[in-house]
């Protein structure tokens, strides 16, 4: 079995009165896509949240590529930062910076965040659109946009500061089928780089075509072996 | 003849009947006979405007009844009132604004210690002058040997009453003896800042200083006279038969002694009186102002050169309203982004402190917060004019300002917040970068309008005795006489102003296009 680079124990989660989560445990290995379904509601998304340190929880831990967050304690700050240098998030939303441009808010990041020059980040912000195939919106606003080129901009932005865990929340919801393909090619593509994406997702055929495990959310718990994720139905 | 001239309907309107007007229904009739009994109810009353903010002697309102006076002015409209056959009506109006309110028709007469000045001769009906009055030097006590003329006051700050002769005395004493002249709004207010050493003398009328004197120990009050003038009532130009009317009346009060007996009774009678009542009794022509060295007023002059004289300082005026402006409005933007940064980044305390701060702000005039800074703090910390007018506006605003930017921080999605604290971001990053610039977008529309207001606000500051653009056109009106060349030329000079701020600010919205929702 391959290495291990997330790993989810005993997470509880409750906003006010609402339980959200109760008792999520589940792994992932390096390397391949990971999915996580289930019904509305039963707090996939607020998996991918809590991973991503948005979310506070009372109870259990994320163990994330040697960075931990544990239940009702705050992360210090130096863990904060070492945690969002290994994990990226794409939302259903894009969430887009409305204010710059497309390079701009590609550039961000690499440039504030890991201190890399302008040239630097240009260069590699022109790579990654054009990985994406949205080179030519470099100098739109987001709001000039359309859905499926927004979520593409959006994964730009989050693959340029090169987080070895990729979560997206819901990737297919705003693309049509041959634009879910292009997206499924992409996440192989990135996988084959040594990367690893977790998302969530209600689209079975997709799941069937370009996902390697998936894991079931029902109830703010996973069902099945969390160990070993099953295989895709053929 | 003087009964058909009293009879006369103040306005020029001619009598009504209800029979003229007679159409068929009798309930027009009837509106018509109700209307012509209250015109002709008017037409019984004297209207008089006076200002009971100048107090005793002159006029001075019954704290528990505001509609109450008393005074010698209050005394003299009586007189007027019974000697042209009508029942006498106070109005209260402004110091400031009598001429106005007489011009149009507000009240018939204004009675206040209206000054004797040639632009009003030549503007107004006035009467002739009831009561003479010197221009003096007020000084602390421990000045009292040493200055005793304007030449003495050679490079200090004097003090007085804007809009006044006193004013313009001193304002041909700065060209000529090097002083600096300082307006005030009102007359207490440059003896108590004499008394703290902001000003080092007072050039008032005898009959303020006196009444200062009377009421401030360490205040010494210089006999030499620098000028002489008189009190007037005055009256609008078309009324000028009641106003011969009237100055029979007090020709009549000087020969029997009544006018003596009033002025007696409010201990201002002085040996100047007799003098000048001899003289009006003889009918001779008294000069509005005398016993000055060099009496070139502006009113001597014509409008338009008058015009050419006020530019200058109209220009400078809108000057310091500009520069007070901008400083005080960079000032609030700076104040405002911390206040509302600290209300919505931080809890318990600070935040409840910074509520109550803007609600104390907003919740309470802004006139009287600059009073505070500037006269309630002197005596804990004396800031000069300017820098407590800076500091008054930028305060006020900063609250407007900070709750704009809240508002605008709250706007800007969460969604974006979340995305760029994933993408690592320090919560103060994230401020600068995403959330910082988006809500500046967001707030410039609100923050250009506080702008244009606060460039017509800062006329506020007046009464710490800043003379900026509406000051400085007020003084101009009172020495021209009318409003219309001073009040255009201060409306242009304001949107000269205020246009290009706003093309400004159109400019950058357009480039930025505040995204919505």
């Amino acid at each position: 079995m391959s290495e291990t680079i997330l790993d989810v124990r005993d997470l509880h989660l409750r906003r006010s009165d609402r339980r959200i989560l109760s008792g999520a445990t589940f792994a992932v290995s390096r390397g391949g896509v990971v999915a996580l379904m289930g019904p509305s509601g039963s707090g996939k998304t607020t998996i991918l949240r809590a991973i991503a340190a948005l979310e506070p929880f009372q109870q259990g831990t994320i163990d994330l590529d040697g960075v931990r967050l544990a239940g009702a304690t705050r992360p210090s700050s130096t863990a904060l930062g070492q945690l969002r240098r290994r994990v990226g998030l794409v939302f259903q939303f894009h969430h887009l910076f409305d204010h710059l441009t497309v390079t701009q808010n590609v550039t961000l990041a690499p440039m504030h965040v890991l201190g890399v020059s302008h040239a630097e980040a240009k260069t590699r912000a022109m790579e990654l659109l054009e990985t994406l195939g949205v080179e030519h919106r470099a100098t739109a606003l987001p709001r000039e946009l359309s859905g499926g080129e927004a979520q593409r901009v959006a994964i730009a932005r989050a693959l340029a500061v090169d987080p070895p865990l990729l979560m997206m929340d819901e990737p297919t919801a705003s693309l049509d089928p041959s634009r879910r393909n292009e997206l499924g090619e992409l996440l192989a593509r990135l996988t084959r780089q040594g990367r690893t994406i977790l998302l969530s997702t209600h689209d079975e055929e997709f799941t069937r075509r370009w996902v390697n495990a998936v894991l079931r959310v029902e109830e703010g718990v996973i069902v099945g072996d969390p160990r070993s994720p099953e295989a895709p139905k053929p | 003849m003087t009964t058909w001239m009293l009879r006369r309907p103040i306005k020029g309107r001619p009598t009504r009947r209800p029979g003229l007007y007679a159409p068929a229904s009798a309930m027009v009739l009837w509106i018509a006979l109700i209307a012509a009994l209250t015109l002709h109810a008017q037409q019984a009353e004297l209207k008089w405007a006076g200002d009971p903010e100048g107090g005793a002697p002159f006029v001075e309102a019954d704290p528990a009844d505001p509609a109450k006076v008393s005074g010698f002015d209050v005394e003299i409209a009586e007189l007027i009132a019974r000697g042209l056959n009508r029942t006498p009506r106070f109005l209260f109006v402004p110091y400031a604004s009598i001429d106005q309110a007489i011009e149009r028709g507000t009240a018939d007469i204004g009675l206040s210690g209206m000054e004797d000045t040639p632009a009003r001769r030549a503007a107004m009906a006035t009467t002739i002058p009831y009561y003479t009055f010197r221009e003096v030097i007020a000084v602390r006590d421990a000045d009292a040997g040493r200055l005793h003329t304007l030449a003495d006051l050679k490079g200090r700050r004097v003090g007085t009453l804007g809009g006044t002769i006193a004013y313009e005395i001193l304002l041909r004493a700065e060209q000529k003896y090097g002083l600096q002249a300082v307006s005030y709004d009102d007359d207490v207010h440059p003896y108590s800042d004499l008394l703290i050493g902001r000003l080092d003398a007072v050039v008032l009328d005898n009959v303020l200083a006196e009444r200062r004197q009377r009421t401030m120990p360490g205040v010494t009050v210089q006999p030499q006279a620098i000028a002489y003038s008189h009190y007037v009532g005055v009256l609008a130009a078309r009324n000028a038969s009641i106003r011969d009317a009237a100055n029979e009346v007090l020709r009549a009060a000087m020969g029997d002694g009544t006018l003596e007996r009033i002025f007696r009774k409010w201990n201002v009678w002085n040996d100047d009186q007799p003098a000048l009542y001899e003289r009006l009794l003889k009918r001779e022509a008294v000069p509005a102002i005398s016993g000055l060295d060099d009496a070139v007023g502006v009113a001597d002059l014509s409008t338009w050169q008058a015009t050419l004289r006020y530019v200058p300082s109209l220009v400078k005026a809108a000057g310091v309203t500009l520069v007070l402006s901008c400083l005080s409005m960079a000032f609030a933007v700076a104040l405002g982004v911390l206040i509302a940064s600290g209300r919505v980044y931080r809890t318990g305390l600070l935040r409840w402190v910074l509520t109550g701060y803007v609600e104390l702000m907003r919740g309470t005039p802004v006139l009287l917060q600059l009073f505070v800074i500037y006269y309630g703090l002197a005596s804990v910390i004396r800031l000069p004019a300017f820098v407590a007018a800076l500091l008054g506006l930028a305060l006020n605003y900063a609250a407007y300002e900070s709750e704009i930017y809240r508002g605008a921080l709250e706007a800007v999605p969460l969604g974006q917040l979340e995305a760029a604290r994933t993408l690592g971001f320090t919560e103060r990053q994230v401020l600068r970068l995403v959330r910082g610039p988006q809500a500046f977008r967001l707030a410039l529309p609100p923050m250009t309008n506080d702008f244009v207001a606060l460039l017509k606000d800062s006329s506020l500051v007046s009464v710490l005795t800043v003379v900026e653009l509406t000051k400085q056109t007020q003084i101009f009106a009172t020495n021209l006489g009318s409003w219309v060349i001073p009040g255009s030329l201060c409306a242009a000079m304001y949107l000269l102003m205020s246009l290009p701020l706003s093309a400004l600010a159109r400019r950058l919205e357009e480039r930025w296009k505040a995204p919505t929702a």
